[in-house]
């Protein structure tokens, strides 16, 4: 512990004197403090953890609560891992993941890579652009339907206006395939901005000594790019990276909203497809054992990628 | 040359930079523009083809949205006395009646509750942890810190069942309280992380000076600390607010009748005939979304520090 003046002050008061100025001890007052916190996060989140780990082994229904529990064992888990729609549903959310996380770096990186020339401006245009992202998925999601109906919706009308194909000849959310990357498009525009965000700052935070160091070797305003400028904001864009994968995996709000897993099962991320389990067929059981792999899989995934993140910085 | 030159971007380039974000600004916001317009526009207006740009704007959308309506036949209409108020007029002209207030107003009273509810939790419990985290030794105090954050992982449909569950034995169920600890405990994570990043920030010499005055260390807290985080506080409690405001998942769960707040409700305005009443959504949604656009221009400068959970602080 640091020796401030006031720790000085207390070894040299005696101890009753000391409890009557100080009141507390520290360390009651760390406790008392972080207490109600800590309570509160293990019983609305540990102990429901807990209690999912727990369903996941029996074959226990929310609806039918006084139906017998039976202790299943490792079958939920056998059934999910030996599914062949759970790994469909795989798929469909590392489409999502994978084309939104690319989208997303590449347009939120180029717009922060523009903003930084610092225009006239620069700052009121940074601030409009990052609404979409503060407001409500659900909200959003459920008007951008109206957007994209075929015969009234702005969408395809602008489509037809651009390109000519009829605006009722296709459905962005209907069949036709193109339902997964409506939720792509939405989901893009609505989190660009926080790429971008993040981008900014690594930019941001480049020395200009480091550009000034480069012109004076000449190097050209190319190399300088590939050398200075997307090596040093790599960091902070891996971490923007981090985020929106945490963030779509477990994706709920702005897709159920969007296409609610259809047409048929082909938006059907894993996590509506969980919440269809749970609370519309009442597997709870298996929906648990369900909640626990797709838990554990985001960690992995996390863990591994954060000592990728770390092995960066270090650089 | 200058030194300071070399790094300074062509006139050319911040015109070029400049024009291309500024499109990129415009073809963002039109979503948003479409959705303040379209709450203007009539049942027709807001459904014809080509979508209209140009209209007669009305109040319809609101109308619709606060009132339940009924279509009366035609004699019957006649029969009715002159309409007294503007809205009772603009429904009269659609041929219908008024017969009272839509849930609309109970629900997004819901969300205000339960939001400055949640947000006054999460800050009052968040503030005190971030104090203890950030001054004193704690024991496991990065096993813990890294705890909280951890929560924040977690899909919400994986703790939805259980939660749903402890919330039916204990009688929470679609209640106010209920939801009001879920979005607390849900906040934590970012407030704790957020506060301790604000109050780290704060000198320490301010306190000691405090404690030889003789303060107590929780005279120095409230007398000293609390004034100085100030800033900080408000914004992580404007953070705090937005996610209760704008979350779904939860709440589309956990809630029916009585606690349903007004996302979950938002989808679900139905016109009369039954279809999407699509002026009345859009009126919804600009009542719901505008507060959050006042409050993200309020909060530009914390910004960045607040959806990264003050991993970066610029």
């Amino acid at each position: 512990m640091t020796d401030t003046p006031a720790d000085r002050l207390a070894r040299a008061t005696p101890q009753p004197v000391a409890r009557r100025i100080r009141g507390l001890s520290d360390r009651a007052i760390a406790w008392i403090f972080v207490a109600p916190t800590i309570f509160l996060l293990l019983s609305v989140n540990i102990f429901p953890l807990i209690w999912t780990i727990r369903l996941s082994f029996t074959n226990f229904a929310a609806n039918k609560p006084n139906a017998e529990v039976k202790w299943v064992g490792l079958r939920n888990y056998t059934r999910i891992l030996t599914d062949a729609d759970t790994w469909a549903n795989m798929q469909t959310t590392a489409h999502f993941l994978i084309w939104t996380i690319t989208f997303q770096v590449l347009i939120g990186f180029s717009l922060a890579w523009l903003i930084n020339r610092k225009f006239k401006g620069n700052d009121l245009v940074t601030t409009l652009i990052v609404i979409p992202m503060m407001l409500s998925p659900a909200v959003v999601g459920n008007f951008w339907t109206f957007l994209y109906q075929p015969q009234i919706g702005l969408v395809n009308y602008a489509v037809e206006f651009l390109t000519g194909i009829p605006a009722d000849s296709f459905s962005m959310l209907g069949p036709g395939g193109w339902a997964r990357w409506a939720i792509v498009i939405v989901d893009t525009w609505m989190w660009t901005p926080f790429v971008m965000l993040i981008c900014l700052a690594g930019l941001r935070s480049i020395p200009d000594y480091i550009y000034e160091a480069a012109e004076v070797d000449r190097a050209s305003k190319w190399r300088q790019f590939w050398t200075i400028t997307l090596p040093m904001a790599l960091p902070f864009l891996m971490l923007a990276v981090l985020f929106r994968g945490i963030e779509n995996f477990r994706m709920f709000d702005l897709v159920v909203l969007l296409t609610g897993g259809g047409p048929g099962d082909e938006t059907l991320l894993a996590s509506i497809d969980l919440k269809r389990e749970a609370f519309e067929k009442w597997r709870t059981g298996y929906s648990s054992a369900y909640a626990i792999v797709l838990f554990v899989t985001v960690f992995g995934l996390a863990s591994i990628y954060v000592k990728a993140l770390n092995k960066v910085k270090e650089r | 040359m200058s030194a300071h030159s070399v790094t300074e971007p062509s006139p050319a380039s911040k015109w070029i930079a400049g024009i291309l974000v500024g499109l990129y600004a415009v073809i963002t916001l039109i979503p948003l523009i479409w959705i303040i317009s379209t709450s203007f526009k009539s049942g027709p207006d807001s459904i014809s083809y080509p979508p209209k740009v140009v209209f007669e704007p009305t109040l319809e959308g609101y109308v619709n949205l606060f009132t339940t309506q009924s279509r009366p036949s035609a004699e019957d209409l006649a029969k009715l006395p002159a309409p007294t108020t503007w809205y009772d007029k603009i429904t009269r002209e659609r041929g219908m009646i008024i017969s009272g207030p839509s849930r609309f107003g109970q629900r997004f009273l819901n969300s205000v509750i339960i939001g400055f509810g949640s947000t006054f939790l999460s800050i009052f419990l968040g503030t005190l942890a971030a104090f203890a985290f950030s001054r004193f030794k704690v024991p496991l105090k990065d096993d813990l810190l890294f705890f909280i954050l951890s929560t924040r992982m977690m899909p919400p449909i994986a703790v939805a069942i259980p939660i749903y569950l402890m919330f039916r034995q204990l009688g929470l169920s679609d209640t106010h309280l209920g939801m009001i600890l879920l979005y607390t405990a849900v906040n934590l994570s970012l407030s704790v992380w957020l506060l301790k990043g604000f109050i780290d920030e704060i000198p320490r010499e301010y306190e000691e000076a405090a404690l030889i005055d003789g303060y107590t260390r929780f005279q120095a807290f409230y007398k000293v600390v609390l004034p100085q985080a100030a800033t900080g506080i408000a914004s992580t409690a404007i953070f705090c607010l937005i996610f209760a405001w704008n979350e779904y998942a939860f709440a589309v769960l956990l809630t029916s009748g009585n606690a349903q707040t007004a996302p979950p409700f938002i989808p679900t305005i139905l016109s009369v005939g039954g279809g999407i009443d699509w002026p009345a959504v859009a009126a919804a949604a600009t009542l719901f979304l505008l507060p959050v656009i006042i409050f993200t221009v309020l909060l530009r400068k914390h910004l960045l520090r607040g959806i990264t959970f003050g991993a970066v602080r610029k």
